[in-house]
């Protein structure tokens, strides 16, 4: 055995010994969702080179993509956890109420943007507390909340929609929607909270206990994990995205309209479902979620950029987003046993 | 027959008295109450449904019981929750059912109670590092396929066991609990499980053995207590009659729900078998 070897053998020891099994076991749903990214966006380029090799498209991806990320990046932890919130898209017009009333009546803008998030923590904290408390399965409460906090919306403004122009003129406004060296600031902002849920996720409590939770319920009770307190956090923090996606389209598009949100939910849990999280719980990742999302927001504008016929976009997405799932499956499949 | 006060053995570890605990309107223990003292390795006997499990979650913190009190090293503690259970030296081996089957060694390891440096965030760096040393020394893991990384979907039954002891192991306990610790083990496995046992009774350690298997049980254990739907049958030192009398006594309580004195020959003065102390066999 050469000194190489023996170093390599010892600064192992309690690393990672990285053979073809565990490597792949650890990174093979990255790897391929990274991979069919690429392709994908290949595929893309040579099929309509004039759009996808110049910066303006990129631009809007960077604008709208993060308007259904922000809440699917959340969405991946309550996931990962063994729970699913439906009412997330409710959430973007409630928090939007908030942020009209303090807005209208007060002028501050930065002041309604607290409101809205807040708001998005309150509606998070009772789908958490139903869930939790009465033990109600979370798809059947956020089906509920769903309606509840749309119908809330409606009400609360009886049905109108709101310019926000005013608001253009504010520091918040250039903090969510303005740019930073060219970049869009909603995509600034997906980059950190994407940051920020990988370190909860993986580097965190709250993640550690919410995959063993996702994973075996019944070894989380024997382990004294704090399952309830746990999900309920998650469910706010879906919330405050959702809510923060809310604020940001309204300011980019200077109106609110109560239906806002509404078109987001399954492309936010496309997004999800795409980047290899687990349906069952217990398994997801944070990047998959992320490149997900943008696999998801260019399809459509690749499909028109091609001259494909505007029929056929769900076909595509549909296809696209089986073949993922389905690369999943095999790739866990091969190096999970 | 009290073994020397100074060592700490002989000492009443857990106590539990008069618990009763019922699941929406049906009793599952009543009246139940026995020692463990520090040193100790009681079995834990009992057909399926008598309250085995119930028990051991009473004494865990996962169950509240409705009435009765615990006492751990005299002192009676009350709303017993997991965390107050493992600060007062509890840990359960609960098989690998208590594994998170996705999940990389090191966060099985540490489930429930991660490393954390500042406002929760965790410190991997040492909790791969702990995991690594204990698969090296204690689950004699030595396959270079395994690292703190690989998840539980990758180990065999018996190296899923060894995780879930050595998880137990790791935390300082004063009281093993092993729920059922041999089920799906293979013949050599088992024979390291049984050995551990003993390891736990040297430490001065003690342990509430739970099994199906009476040979496993009558190995290991000091003392035998029999639940039969809910109640104790029988509490004795193993020492006081053969495997072919356990085995006697345990048909018997299956058949009658009560406790005889095996005929021997001897006197049988009808002595109270709840006398159980902690003789070492």
């Amino acid at each position: 055995m050469t000194e190489a070897v023996k170093n390599a053998e010892s600064s192992t020891a309690f690393g990672r010994r990285w053979t073809a099994r565990t490597f792949g076991a650890r990174w093979a749903s990255q790897i391929g969702i990274t991979f069919a990214f690429v392709l994908m966006w290949v595929a893309f380029i040579s099929l309509a080179p004039t759009t996808f090799l110049h910066s303006p498209i990129y631009v809007s991806f960077a604008q709208t993509t993060p308007y259904f990320a922000l809440p699917a990046l959340l969405l991946t932890m309550v996931i990962v956890s063994g729970d699913i919130d439906l009412s997330f898209v409710s959430i973007y017009g409630l928090a939007m109420v908030g942020f009209v009333a303090v807005e209208k009546t007060n002028g501050n803008v930065g002041l309604a943007v607290l409101a809205a998030v807040l708001i998005g923590a309150l509606a998070g904290l009772v789908n958490g507390v139903i869930v939790t408390g009465l033990g109600i399965p979370a798809l059947v409460v956020t089906i509920g909340t769903q309606y509840l906090y749309r119908g809330l919306t409606l009400a609360l403004v009886s049905g109108k929609s709101y310019a926000l122009v005013e608001a253009q003129d504010s520091a918040a406004y250039q903090l969510l929607d303005g740019r930073f060296l060219g970049i869009p600031m909603q995509f600034v902002w997906l980059v950190l909270v994407a940051v920020g849920t990988w370190l909860l996720l993986y580097r965190h409590r709250l993640g550690h206990n919410g995959h063993v939770i996702g994973d075996n319920r019944p070894a989380a009770e024997l382990m004294g994990i704090p399952i309830s307190r746990t999900r309920i956090w998650l469910f706010v923090f879906v919330g405050m995205a959702s809510a923060l996606a809310g604020v940001m389209q309204s300011l980019q598009v200077s109106n609110f309209y109560p239906q806002i949100g509404n078109a987001y939910l399954l492309p936010a849990l496309a997004a999800v479902f795409v980047g290899g999280t687990s349906v069952f719980g217990g398994r997801g990742t944070v990047w998959g979620t992320f490149i997900g999302a943008f696999m998801i927001g260019g399809i459509q504008a690749a499909i028109v950029a091609m001259g494909v016929e505007a029929y056929w976009i769900q076909v595509i997405y549909g296809g696209i987003i089986l073949l993922a799932v389905s690369i999943h499956a095999v790739l866990l499949s091969r190096f999970e046993r | 027959m009290e073994p020397a006060e100074a060592t700490g053995r002989g000492r009443v570890s857990v106590e539990l008295r008069h618990i009763d605990k019922s699941f929406g309107g049906v009793q599952v223990l009543r009246d139940v109450s026995f020692t463990l003292r520090a040193g100790e390795v009681l079995g834990l006997l009992g057909d399926n449904g008598a309250g085995k499990s119930t028990l051991i979650k009473i004494v865990t913190g996962v169950h509240q019981p409705d009435s009765g009190q615990i006492l751990f090293n005299g002192e009676e503690v009350r709303g017993l929750t997991v965390d107050r259970a493992r600060a007062l030296g509890v840990e359960t081996v609960y098989q690998e059912r208590a594994l998170a089957e996705q999940l990389s060694l090191w966060r099985n390891i540490f489930m429930g109670r991660p490393r954390t440096r500042w406002l929760g965030f965790l410190d991997v760096r040492a909790m791969r590092k702990v995991t690594a040393d204990l698969m090296g020394e204690s689950m004699g893991f030595t396959s270079a396929v395994l690292t703190p990384d690989t998840h539980v979907t990758g180990l065999s039954g018996g190296e899923r066991q060894g995780l879930a002891i050595v998880r137990a192991l790791h935390f300082e306990a004063d009281i093993i609990i092993l729920d059922e610790p041999s089920m799906g083990l293979s013949l050599k496995e088992t024979d390291k499980l049984l050995g551990f046992v003993e390891g736990i009774k040297a430490a001065g350690k003690s342990a509430i053995f739970i099994d199906h298997n009476i040979f496993h049980v009558y190995a290991v254990a000091d003392r035998i207590v029999v639940l039969d739907r809910g109640r104790i049958a029988a509490d004795f030192p193993t020492s006081r009659y053969t495997l072919e009398e356990v085995t006697g006594i345990m048909r018997e309580v299956a058949a009658s729900g009560n406790f005889v004195e095996p005929e021997r020959g001897r006197a049988t003065n009808g002595v109270s078998a709840t006398e159980g102390t902690g003789e070492t066999s």
